[in-house]
């Protein structure tokens, strides 16, 4: 399964061990992790997703994305529950043949995991606890890709 | 009809739980929320800005005007902040 949605920690650095492309195939890794970030007194984040949808709506990216780009594979790690300040979030991993399908690849991932993946992130801080509000400019993000 | 309707993020905290089973003869999704606002308050309140509000039915991203036909589960949510 080249999609995982997890609670769990990841090691990257074994996830790219698997991810394929090193037999020759592929002239081109990028790999992006998403971390906590300590903005106003944030101490966590807690993340809430669609268990019934989540997988799919991954899926759906992932296959997209190999298909624009030949990519020749991709991992793409979620996590939900509550993450402390500096913890991983999430990680996206793609191999193509060339560099730039890959970094492509990967920003197109993050635009689609921003605002198509069902997760919601409320803040824990010292004022207390917020939803995470979706920016408009995510939606221009996906725009990008449309053309 | 019976509907599975689910709520995530402050639409499940608005509503005051994260899902249950409504029996309704809506036609849409918006005729669902219409029933809905009618219900109670906090319903009337967590759905009183649209704009603010995704929804999937059997977990895909639809419109408010999507039939409800044949579909078992209606989930309601904030637009998402994943990534």
């Amino acid at each position: 399964m080249a999609v995982l949605v997890q609670q769990a920690d990841f090691d990257l650095a074994a996830e790219l061990a698997q991810l394929g492309g090193s037999d020759g195939t592929a002239g081109a890794v990028i790999s992006f992790t998403g971390l906590v970030r300590g903005d106003s007194d944030l101490h966590a984040l807690e993340l809430e997703h669609y268990p019934a949808m989540t997988t799919a709506a991954l899926e759906q990216i992932e296959q997209a994305a190999r298909k624009r780009w030949g990519l020749v594979d991709v991992r793409i790690i979620h996590r939900f529950g509550r993450l402390e300040l500096g913890a991983q979030i999430m990680m996206v991993a793609v191999s193509a043949p060339h560099r730039r399908a890959a970094f492509e690849a990967a920003d197109y991932i993050m635009d689609y995991l921003k605002s198509r993946a069902p997760f919601w992130k409320k803040e824990h801080s010292t004022q207390g606890t917020a939803w995470v509000d979706a920016k408009l400019e995510d939606e221009d993000d996906l725009a990008r890709w449309s053309s | 009809m019976s509907l599975n309707v689910v709520y995530f993020a402050w639409l499940r905290e608005r509503i005051g739980e994260p899902s249950e089973m409504i029996e309704t003869n809506a036609p849409t999704v918006a005729a669902l929320v219409t029933e809905l606002r009618a219900r109670e308050e906090r319903y009337d309140l967590a759905f009183s800005d649209l704009d603010a509000v995704r929804v999937a039915v059997d977990q895909t991203l639809v419109d408010f005007d999507a039939p409800l036909d044949g579909v078992r589960e209606v989930a309601f949510f904030p637009p998402m902040t994943g990534g």
